[in-house]
């Protein structure tokens, strides 16, 4: 068994008297076990350990004494165990980052509790948040359109959203069906049913120009389901055309950014790495290849880095410049 | 872990809990069960040493406050108790909405390591008889660290104030350079992860992108090794210096096109061509000029730069190894 199991299973072993002396009229097993993230079994077998301890002295009165009554069960003798152990300063930072940021998200209807919540938390927590704290989270957002997003959220309303879209580089509209919010790697996004795309998408929110709530319910069909953001926001497209690109040490970054398979290490270029990237969206892939300024190697299709080398020529007549007058 | 180590564990903190006088190792091995007993052998003494060293450095690890000391001048050796002021979680009453605020809060952290603490607070926070309902859901997902694979190590190493070495490839830069740096914390900003510290090469406050960051960071040397300032405000240093120089660029665009551009550039009035057209002259600020060369070059002929020159210059960089790419022409 690794460190970290041992130390979870001491914390919990340290916590769970405490736990019970304060429900003094006893807790269901199934509870506890929810409580405290573990299956009943796993409660039943720490308490049975705890049984066998206690004082020096070790006798009958000097141990741990716990009763069960049917499925509930109470402590009877603590042996002095009556309050958990304080907390670890990853504790303290895990609690207090979090309600810090909590804190600093725009339009949270919760603000105030999480305010005293921070405030309660930071006494409690004493000497390990005194000290700096070495995480600090600032989240960005537009704040009028986060608030907006939000109301409608709560009301169950239609949005019509002006959006962005970098990849064709133009401004769409739509009427979007509003879902769920989500804050990945500090970024919000709006997962919403979009009426134009018959599907359910993620919209950046600092790449909505302009957001009004529509007097329509919002109503996303049946068939739209949250996606698992937990890979990140790009979905792999499984089924479509594969983009073979050979990346230079520079943008070996795309490899971990976007969803990519069949990596592996090149010689050309020095350093490099070969990767697969599935997209029906041949745009994004020309412009993917034209912002990593020449760190992109295309082998497959060729027509994309004859497009994106044609286009390069006539920016460089636009400058004066033919390819070989240039470097 | 061995049930056998987890009870004396527990019995060994029962006990240090339970006394006021410091309690010597002999006396420990004596009282707690589980210990080798002493047969008089040099055997049992080591395996009861090793042991007992083992089981310290756990409660340690724990955050248990093992106290060392002697009651009184008499003692010939030092002895262990637990305070029970430094070990017990100070009382903590939250309401309702300021449990479920604790309970959302903790289910921001994805790495491992933050998760986990989170987890163990929560358990903590409910043995103080709080009843966090981390059930309770929120139209929003949020997550904090998520793949960020040297937040973990930077994290620690800013934890525990310990030296830090890693490689670091700057995007001007072809390789990366090894930098050794004192590490204060570590910071989002903006949607991405950096690591603020002192860079004992370059004895100065830097910013490090974690997502630049090659490998994994390695801590070495003591603990507390070193004080980060006193009024150290870890997002101010970020956002001064990540934030980097303004530069301000002036550029044509042709009608229509560049909309990325415009949404945060400032219109300057219709340009002229050069090929007897008209298009609109555009000005940008920028504190990451490579990242905007990158993103100028992508728009091909629609956009032509103007000044800086080292802006221009890095733009026809750019195109021109772009225009390789389709073989010679």
């Amino acid at each position: 068994m690794n460190a970290s199991s041992t130390t979870d299973r001491m914390t919990r072993l340290l916590a769970l008297v405490p736990y019970l002396s304060a429900r003094p009229g006893g807790v269901a097993l199934g509870e506890a076990a929810r409580d405290f993230g573990v299956t009943e079994r796993q409660v039943r077998s720490d308490l049975e350990l705890l049984w066998m301890c206690g004082l020096p002295g070790y006798g009958p009165g000097d141990l741990i004494d716990v009763s069960f009554e049917g499925d509930r069960v109470r402590v009877t003798f603590s042996a002095g165990m009556v309050r958990p152990l304080r907390l670890t300063t990853d504790e303290a930072v895990a609690l207090v980052v979090a309600l810090r940021t909590l804190l600093e998200l725009p339009g949270l209807a919760e603000r105030d509790a999480v305010g005293r919540a921070l405030a309660k938390v930071s006494t409690a927590t004493g000497d390990a948040a005194e000290r700096v704290t070495p995480v600090a989270v600032s989240v960005d957002a537009r704040e009028e359109t986060l608030t907006v997003v939000r109301g409608a959220l709560e009301d169950r309303r239609a949005l019509h959203l002006h959006y962005y879209v970098p990849t064709r580089d133009e401004r769409t509209e739509r009427t979007v069906d509003p879902m769920q919010l989500l804050l990945v790697e500090g970024r919000w996004y709006l997962e919403a049913w979009c009426r134009r795309a018959e599907g359910v998408r993620l919209f950046r929110l600092d790449r909505v120009d302009d957001v009004a709530v529509l007097d329509d319910p919002a109503a996303p069909p049946p068939e739209a389901t949250s996606r698992n953001v937990d890979d990140g926001v790009y979905r792999p497209e499984p089924d479509a055309p594969a983009v073979r690109l050979r990346l230079a040490r520079a943008a070996r970054w795309v490899a971990d950014y976007y969803p990519v398979e069949d990596v592996a290490p090149v010689e050309d270029p020095p350093g490099g790495l070969a990767v697969t990237v599935r997209t029906a969206d041949l745009a994004w892939a020309r412009r993917l290849v034209a912002s990593l300024g020449g760190n992109a190697l295309v082998d497959e299709p060729a027509d994309i880095g004859t497009q994106v080398a044609a286009e390069a020529r006539a920016a460089l007549a636009r400058y004066g410049l033919s390819p070989g007058d240039a470097g | 872990m061995a049930a056998k180590r987890a009870e004396r564990l527990v019995n060994l903190v029962i006990a240090l809990l339970s006394t006021r006088q410091y309690v010597t190792a002999a006396r420990i091995r004596a009282t707690v069960p589980g210990y080798e007993a002493d047969d008089g052998t040099d055997r049992a003494d080591e395996a009861f040493k090793r042991m007992f060293e083992r089981d310290k450095a756990e409660l340690r690890e724990m955050g248990v406050p093992l106290e060392t000391g002697r009651t009184s001048v008499f003692d010939t050796e030092d002895g262990y108790r637990i305070a029970r002021a430094d070990y017990e979680l100070p009382e903590i009453h939250l309401t309702g909405e300021e449990a479920a605020a604790v309970g959302l809060a903790l289910r921001l952290w994805e790495s491992a390591q933050l998760a986990g603490a989170a987890q163990s607070a929560l358990v903590k926070l409910k043995a103080a008889g709080v009843a966090v309902d981390s059930s309770r859901s929120l139209p929003i997902q949020p997550r904090l660290d998520r793949g960020e694979a040297a937040f973990e190590p930077c994290y620690a190493a800013a934890r525990d104030r310990r030296e830090l070495h890693f490689d670091y490839r700057r995007p001007d830069e072809d390789t990366a350079v090894r930098r050794h740096v004192q590490p204060w914390g570590v910071v989002a900003w903006h949607g991405r992860w950096y690591l603020v510290g002192f860079d004992l090469d370059r004895q100065a406050d830097r910013v490090f992108r974690l997502s630049r960051v090659a490998g994994t960071p390695k801590a070495t040397g003591p603990s507390g090794a070193f004080d980060p300032p006193a009024d150290l405000d870890l997002t101010a240093v970020v956002a001064r210096q990540a934030g980097g120089q303004e530069h301000l660029v002036v550029l044509r665009a042709r009608p229509g096109t560049a909309v990325g551009l415009r949404r945060r550039a400032t219109s300057l009035g219709p340009a002229d061509d050069g090929a007897g057209g008209v298009e609109d002259r555009l000005q940008l600020s920028t504190t990451e000029p490579w990242a905007l060369a990158d993103e100028l070059a992508a728009y091909g002929a629609d956009v032509v730069v103007e000044a800086p020159t080292e802006i221009r210059d890095a733009v026809i960089d750019r195109l021109t190894r772009l225009a390789a790419l389709g073989g010679s022409a």
